[in-house]
């Protein structure tokens, strides 16, 4: 038996081949594969699975150099998400995912549909989901169009998640022209279990029926996979189509019937239909069981009438699961999916013969021999140099930048950083997510360096984190790799929890520029060495490549997602200063590195220099040392230096929350061999500020410890004053008025976004409905 | 002492109202399933947050014709107690359990944050707990929480001391700025006339653990559980 073309399927021609993104070589390899020509239908289920989002064909031999195991990793990279024991016979999924170029045409639902993306990742291990977070990157807040994708984007994801009824308890945003025409949307889903409750997408079992559950399909988001496979250009526009368009409301009911259905027992294996739909979810599980499927398009409960098996093959409508049951259960697993008003049919069934097969009725229009369709992809090794434009850039020397007449303030400067987009607060923002639905969350967002978020029925908390500096990863990818793990494990340890693992969202551009295969192959490996030294291992992630539009390419950025352990909630720790009188002492030490900084950046309009070194054995010592004086109880709060430096993590200490600011009174005079900008400004990597009771413990501590200590300053000064002295000066201020620059920065420029929604998109209201 | 809670397809904060009843109150909670039309003996009902059918129509719309709500109405015209959160305040609203409707947010944006409530009638079966004029904080996360109503069904919530909670903000006083949706009158929870329905935009059962930074919705149960008692 072979397929055959149906009537009305186009010619296979190179053009059409083209069109699929196949190069000629690839198509060569799928008529070997085949022994003949393929079918149109064919042709569209390789195209699906063998572009870069399905496939890593270009990523897969760097992605091997990650370290991928722990004593309590359960679940390593190749599922929907990693998983973790946290003890107490307790488990947790979870998983970071890109929605970029969707969101580039489409911000809303581009936004809102990635955050159901990665929910079912996780809800398909057996995990309830109990905390989203996300990663969020545009270009300069100047643009209308860029706040129209910024406020659509939010909306997007705050819509979603708050439907759906899972709290987003942190995230990052970005602003940098870099982003400007392609902007990052990643979400990260975090999921809780019972160790035992933990299952798999591999379809195993020959005679089992497969069965299509959750929402119909239509004819939306075909090609999604391959649109996020290539360049954003003027065309990409065009592709507005190839947005799915997101159902929070079916979401939470397939949720909780899929939930449901794992603990029935029922079920041998469940996948979400995700990117490349029905093809990828079917072939994914085929490959993974080393078993035959087939497939009858027919049976497909479909939204509309007359869809080829072409379409339903491909179509990326949302909320959507591919099921394999026990034979025999047929009519428990639809009782279940009837209770939470969805459908449940048996499309297909799990075969002995070594083949993946799609039928129409008794039609067959698509046969691949084999299991492993989805491994037959090419891997591809491309040429990796370095650009000689960064070389470039990273050889300038930051201290030969001359200073602007207004530095002659360093307050100025203070306040230019504090009210930059990338650090000011971002309230605006995440008050659109509820951080609180499901009660457990004990750390939200704007008050800590990581959200906490409690484990019910015991005495433990998750610290959860993402994090990347892109600027960084640009200038010198291996030591920006390396940063971005370190100062995600930093952030979480800064609560007061362990790192224990991480996910990565790896946003790169085109792989056949060598430049942006050196970015990416270093970065990772900076990310590996980082990982290895904080014992920190990948369980799974998500390669978002060619992410550059005629505007701009973006910097690299491997977005991290961490999670972390408290084992006790009594020790959990928050940023903000507390007690006046309470001593301030800095871990780590100042250095005169400026490159690559916020300061440059924002002050300058420079993306220049070497980012900070970046010491792991250091790091490690640093993060030992919180967490010992953390469990001893002499740290009143802790927070890491990172944009800004150190004036603005000081100032963000001070009034980090708007209703509790302090007074600060710090010298730095030790310092006096370095520049005053570089010492206030400069971004030195692995220092914590720590506000505490017992600074002579923690001194003692950190001596036993190889970590530089030093009592800096007190909390609390008179009539609310923060005030730095340094040997060349003081920079002195109300401590209200850095509040007002860093609270009030980002609600002042979105009074402007009326105007920009209906000057940039005339489908906005349909976006914001 | 039983409290009943009703899942709705949607509802997200009905595991949330159930721990804060069995764990934080000690009473016993039974999950009522708004397909069915037994009620099983509970006290109270409580009809959670979330988004019944997906908010769609209009938030509440829906929900209000599930099966269940024929025996939840019944239950309150026997003058039983109703507690509505959030969703739940939409859905008693949207049943004509209680007068008024909620409109969207007027920033048009969802507003999530912990707000200062101001408890404006301490005699009611829900807050016989709380001291009149108390303070307290509680997070608030909704999209169509801003209380309207006619002059007149204003005025007559005034005079019955139908007002239960108001935004204030930290020094008690009802601001704008206090004001996460703008309610009108800073409103955040009305009782009905008979004063056996509260339904609050507010949600009291994310701040019983002291854990999370609040425990000062645990009252509301423990007036709730008072008043059954009595």
């Amino acid at each position: 038996m072979g397929a055959t073309p149906r009537a009305g399927d186009p010619a296979i021609t190179p053009e059409l081949v083209a069109e699929h993104g196949l190069t000629p070589d690839e198509y060569e390899r799928l008529v070997r594969l085949l022994g003949r020509v393929p079918t149109y239908t064919e042709l569209g289920v390789v195209s699906a699975l063998w572009n870069e989002h399905c496939s890593y064909k270009h990523s897969k031999p760097v992605l091997r150099t990650l370290p991928t195991t722990a004593p309590y990793v359960l679940q390593g990279p190749g599922e929907n998400a990693g998983v973790i024991a946290v003890g107490d016979g307790l488990a947790v999924a979870f998983k970071i995912e890109s929605h970029n170029h969707p969101s580039a045409v489409e911000p809303y639902q581009g936004a809102a549909t990635g955050v159901g993306g990665i929910l079912r990742d996780v809800f398909t291990m057996g995990a309830r989901p109990i905390a989203m977070l996300n990663s969020l990157r545009f270009g300069s807040l100047d643009s209308a169009r860029v706040r129209w994708l910024f406020a659509g984007v939010v909306k997007g994801v705050g819509d979603y998640g708050n439907c759906v009824g899972v709290p987003t308890v942190a995230g990052e945003v970005v602003f940098d022209p870099a982003y400007e025409g392609n902007p990052l949307v990643n979400a990260m889903c975090v999921g809780l279990m019972r160790e035992d409750e933990l299952i798999t997408a591999k379809a195993e079992g020959v005679g089992n029926p497969i069965i299509a559950v959750g929402a119909r399909t239509g004819r939306d988001g075909i090609h999604g996979a391959s649109f996020a496979s290539e360049d954003l250009t003027e065309a990409s526009e065009a592709k507005r189509p190839r947005v799915q368009v997101g159902d929070p409301f079916t979401e939470k009911l397939l949720l909780e019937a899929s939930l449901e259905l794992i603990r029935s027992g029922h079920i041998v294996a469940i996948q979400d239909m995700g990117a490349a739909g029905l093809t990828s979810s079917s072939a994914e599980m085929a490959a993974r069981g080393d078993v035959g499927v087939t497939i009858d398009t027919s049976k497909v409960p479909v939204r509309e009438t007359g869809m080829t098996p072409y379409e339903i093959l491909l179509s990326e409508s949302q909320e959507r699961m591919l099921v394999v049951a026990h034979k025999g259960r047929e009519l428990e697993v639809k009782a279940i999916l009837e209770k939470w008003d969805l459908t449940a049919e048996v499309i297909g069934e799990v075969i002995a013969e070594p083949v993946y097969r799609v039928t129409e009725g008794a039609h067959v229009v698509a046969e691949f021999p084999g299991s492993k369709l989805v491994t037959e992809c090419p891997v591809y090794h491309p040429e990796a140099r370095e650009g000689e434009t960064v070389k470039a850039l990273r050889a300038r020397d930051p201290h030969a930048v001359p200073p602007r007449p207004e530095e002659a303030d360093p307050l100025w400067t203070l306040t230019q950083l504090l009210s930059s987009p990338t650090i000011a607060s971002k309230a605006w923002v995440f008050r659109q997510y509820d951080s609180t639905v499901r009660a457990s969350t004990i750390v939200g967002p704007g008050s800590a360096d990581a959200a906490v978020v409690r484990l019910p029925g015991t005495n433990k908390a998750l610290a959860l984190k993402t994090d990347c500096n892109g600027r960084y990863v640009y200038l010198e990818p291996r030591t920006g790799g390396q940063i971005a793990v370190a100062e995600a494990a930093r952030n979480v340890a800064c609560t007061g929890a362990r790192p224990m693992a991480i996910t990565n969202c790896l946003n790169f551009g085109n792989p056949k520029r060598p430049e942006v295969f050196h970015q990416f192959r270093e970065a990772v490996g900076g990310m590996g060495d980082a990982c290895r030294a904080l014992g920190t291992p990948v369980t799974g992630g998500n390669v978002s490549l060619y992410n550059e539009s005629p505007v701009s390419v973006v910097y690299p950025t491997p977005t991290i997602g961490m999670v972390g352990l408290i084992d006790d909630i009594s020790h959990v720790t928050r940023a903000g200063f507390v007690n006046d009188g309470d001593t301030i002492i800095l871990l780590g030490d100042c250095t005169d590195e400026l490159g690559a900084s916020e300061y440059l950046s924002r002050i300058h309009g420079l993306t220049i220099g070497a980012p900070p070194r970046c010491d792991l054995d250091g790091e490690r010592r640093l993060i030992d040392l919180l967490l010992d004086c953390g469990r001893a109880g002499w740290i009143v709060s802790a927070h890491d230096c990172s944009d800004g430096g150190f004036a603005v993590a000081l100032a963000e200490c001070a009034m980090l929350e708007r209703d509790k600011q302090v007074g600060v009174d710090v010298d730095l005079s030790d310092w006096a061999h370095l520049s005053a900008r570089a010492l206030l400004f400069g971004e030195a990597q692995g220092r914590i500020i720590v506000s505490t009771t017992a600074p002579g413990d923690v001194l003692a501590a950190a001596r036993t410890g190889h970590v530089p200590a030093r009592v800096i300053g007190r909390v609390g000064a008179p009539d609310g004053t923060f005030r730095i002295r340094h040997s060349t000066g003081v920079v002195e201020s109300p401590v209200d008025t850095l509040a007002a620059a860093f609270h009030d920065a980002i609600p002042l420029i979105m009074t402007q976004i009326a105007a920009a929604t209906t000057i940039e998109s005339p489908r906005s209201d349909a976006s914001e409905e | 002492m039983k409290f009943g809670i009703v899942t709705f397809p949607g509802s997200n904060c009905d595991d949330d109202a159930y721990v804060a009843v069995t764990e934080a109150l000690g009473a016993t909670g039974i999950r009522l399933w708004h397909k069915d039309h037994d009620l099983q003996g509970v006290d109270v009902v409580i009809l959670p947050g979330g988004f019944s059918y997906g908010d769609y129509l209009r938030a509440g719309a829906i929900a209000r014709f599930s099966p269940i709500m024929r025996e939840v109405i019944a239950h309150a015209e026997r003058g039983a107690p109703v507690l509505g959160i959030c969703n739940g305040f939409q859905i008693a609203c949207e049943a004509h359990l209680l007068p008024g409707a909620l409109l969207r947010n007027a920033s048009l944006q969802f507003v999530s944050d912990m707000v200062t409530l101001r408890v404006e009638n301490a005699t009611t079966r829900f807050t016989n707990r709380y001291d009149a004029g108390q303070l307290l904080r509680i997070p608030v996360a909704h999209g169509d929480g801003r209380f309207t109503i006619d002059a007149e069904g204003l005025s007559a919530l005034e005079d019955r001391g139908q007002v239960v909670f108001r935004y204030v903000d930290s020094t008690g006083a009802t601001t704008d700025a206090a004001n996460p949706n703008a309610s009108l009158d800073n409103i955040a929870g009305i009782v009905n006339a008979r004063g056996n329905v509260l339904g609050m935009m507010p949600h009291p059962e994310r701040a019983v653990d002291a854990a999370l930074g609040s425990t000062d919705g645990l009252a509301l149960f423990e007036s709730m559980l008072a008043a059954v008692a009595a």
